[in-house]
């Protein structure tokens, strides 16, 4: 296994966390991460992404299922895995009271095989900050403290929750840049996000949460793919819907009409494209409003998030419904508190 | 961020040796260090007022008749001044410690990385455990000084009494700072113990002067042990079965701490 280059570095099956209060935050995943692969959980604030990155990283135990890091259990094997790790939270952790340079001495003591604290401070752009105590420090660079700290062991899988939240364009883009770095020299990286931009850009793979559970999965461009494109456009005056060349024949899956606006959803943009694009050419008529887009991984993202709400109205408004709208608020306080 | 330096897993640059537990409690207790002496209002509990409340203890004892439990201003005062020491720079100062960085997240941070759990509480709690003892050996010469303290007649009860008082103060602590929520509340959490301590373990009263079994209950304080031992250590006058007797206490207490800890420490604040 370990000669193999493809091998699963993350393993995760039917994993589960429920929390004291029996708000279950992790319902039953699956996904793996292969060596040298970016992997990206994707979800709005209360998916579940942390408390999932959490039992991958060892801190909790798991109510159900399997973790394997680097074919270790994270949490009853921590010794192994440990120093194969680097871990950045979503939320500092560093005494307030110590300066740059001191919390990156302290944490290379605490980690097998360094790199110099100073090196690693460079990595970052934080060498000019050594001398400053971490609580003067802004948002942003906190967070870039927290990744030097994650890469001062080397690590060969870094857990990354949430890395760029607090950083500006500028600095988002650095982190990318850094990031990819790494994962070229062969790290395994697993982070979470809530920007698609970042998923999209940064990762091989990517699993979309929603509510506990992985509701699509696959490289930004396979579940972008699952998702129809679309067309929206303003109908000309005095023409109907029934105007309109024969939808199916445009390959066009479904349609919605709001007032005058006509949205269209196709997994075939070329042709229903052309399509409306003639007919409009022969009937003389402007489209207005016209919008023509593939589909995105913010599409496939709002597309998730609909369906799943969707399903649970048909499930009835009862336990199902409540029940979520309260995890929800449960799981944005922890991730406010985490 | 810059260029200098590679991103990516290096090969052939500098690089730390394999930790231990004692390098990583070297280095957890190094930053633990500075941070003492950054915070003011620590220093100033942990080191002034062990220093200063021997005074009221050498005043109250004028006014004992010391001599029927067997004892003299110095190990009347001594004792209580570790006992003090124990209780303020100690236990009340590491439950501030542990209660704070467990709300700043760096137990959970900590957590993240190779320490182990106890090596994380040892390691945090190595700067307050060295200033107790360092202010007890300044007690000690202190009291042989300005009391006429004679040297200890059985030197080893005193310093078992010590160091199971360091341990056990520490382990406390960690309990303490399991049902504190805030660095505020751990202003208050830490009076209890202390007060009872103060009052019950032979402190500012010695036992022999209490009603009989008033004194065999109070024998059983966690705290009372390390009175006894430091202040048999001077006086000599401690049987081998009470010595014995106190040891079985402090190790008791110290072996309920740990349990206690394993158990309902909380790395992270509740949500």
């Amino acid at each position: 296994m370990q000669s193999n280059g493809h091998e699963h570095v993350i393993e995760v099956t039917d994993l589960r966390r429920v929390y004291g209060g029996g708000f279950e935050a992790v319902r039953g995943i699956d996904f793996s991460v292969r060596r040298g692969e970016i992997f990206a959980l994707l979800g709005t604030n209360g998916a579940g992404k942390t408390s999932t990155v959490e039992l991958l990283e060892g801190l909790a135990a798991p109510a159900g299922g399997r973790v394997r890091v680097l074919g270790h259990d994270p949490y009853t094997e921590r010794a192994a895995v440990r120093p194969r790790t680097g871990v950045m939270l979503q939320e500092g952790g560093f005494p307030s009271e110590l300066t740059v340079a001191e919390t990156a001495r302290m944490w290379a003591g605490c980690v097998s095989g360094a790199r110099p604290p100073a090196e690693v401070l460079a990595l970052v752009g934080l060498e000019a900050k050594a001398g400053v105590r971490v609580k003067q420090l802004s948002g942003g660079q906190r967070r870039r403290l927290d990744l030097a700290l994650a890469l001062l062991g080397d690590p060969e899988v870094l857990f990354l929750d949430e890395p760029s939240t607090g950083l500006d364009a500028e600095g988002r883009r650095d982190t990318w840049e850094l990031v990819s770095a790494l994962r070229d020299g062969g790290t395994t990286v697993l982070l979470t996000t809530h920007y698609l931009e970042e998923a999209e850009n940064l990762a091989d793979r990517l699993a979309i949460m929603h509510e506990g559970r992985i509701a699509a999965t696959g490289t930004p461009a396979e579940v972008t793919a699952a998702q129809p494109s679309r067309i929206t456009f303003e109908l000309p005056e005095g023409y109907f819907v029934g105007d309109l060349p024969p939808l199916d024949e445009l390959g066009v899956g479904d349609h919605e009409v709001d007032g005058r606006l006509v949205r269209l959803r196709t997994r075939d943009l070329q042709r229903a494209a052309t399509g409306l694009l003639v007919w409009a050419a022969q009937a003389g008529v402007e489209l207005r409003r016209l919008d023509v887009r593939s589909a995105s991984l913010e599409e496939a993202f709002l597309g998730i998030a609909k369906e799943a709400s969707a399903k649970d109205a048909t499930a009835g408004p009862g336990a199902a419904g409540r029940a979520s709208a309260g995890a929800d608020e449960a799981m944005t306080n922890k991730e406010h508190a985490a | 961020m810059s260029a200098t330096g590679s991103p990516a897993r290096t090969a052939g640059t500098a690089k730390g040796a394999v930790t231990t537990p004692m390098s990583r409690m070297a280095a957890l207790a190094r930053a633990e260090l500075t941070l003492l002496g950054r915070n003011k209002g620590t220093v100033f509990a942990a080191l002034f007022v062990p220093l200063v409340l021997p005074f009221s203890v050498y005043s109250a004892s004028q006014e004992m008749d010391l001599a029927e439990a067997g004892l003299t201003t110095g190990t009347m005062v001594l004792p209580a001044a570790i006992g003090f020491s124990l209780l303020f720079a100690v236990y009340s100062a590491l439950v501030g410690v542990f209660v704070v960085r467990r709300e700043e997240l760096v137990l959970k941070r900590l957590r993240t990385g190779e320490l182990r759990d106890a090596e994380i509480l040892s390691g945090s709690a190595f700067p307050a455990v060295l200033s107790g003892l360092v202010q007890s050996v300044v007690l000690a010469v202190g009291c042989a000084v300005l009391l006429d303290l004679s040297v200890p007649s059985a030197p080893h009860l005193a310093i078992v009494g010590l160091l199971l008082g360091l341990v056990m103060c520490a382990a406390l602590a960690a309990v303490t700072a399991g049902f504190t929520r805030t660095g505020e509340s751990a202003q208050i959490t830490p009076l209890p113990f202390t007060f009872v301590s103060m009052l019950g373990s032979g402190m500012f009263v010695p036992l022999d002067l209490f009603p009989d079994r008033l004194a065999s209950v109070c024998e059983l304080l966690p705290l009372t042990p390390v009175v006894t031992l430091v202040r048999g250590g001077w006086t000599g006058d401690l049987s081998a079965y009470e010595a014995l007797g106190a040891v079985a206490t402090a190790v008791a207490w110290t072996v309920v701490a740990v349990f206690a800890v394993r158990r309902w420490f909380r790395w992270e604040p509740r949500h």
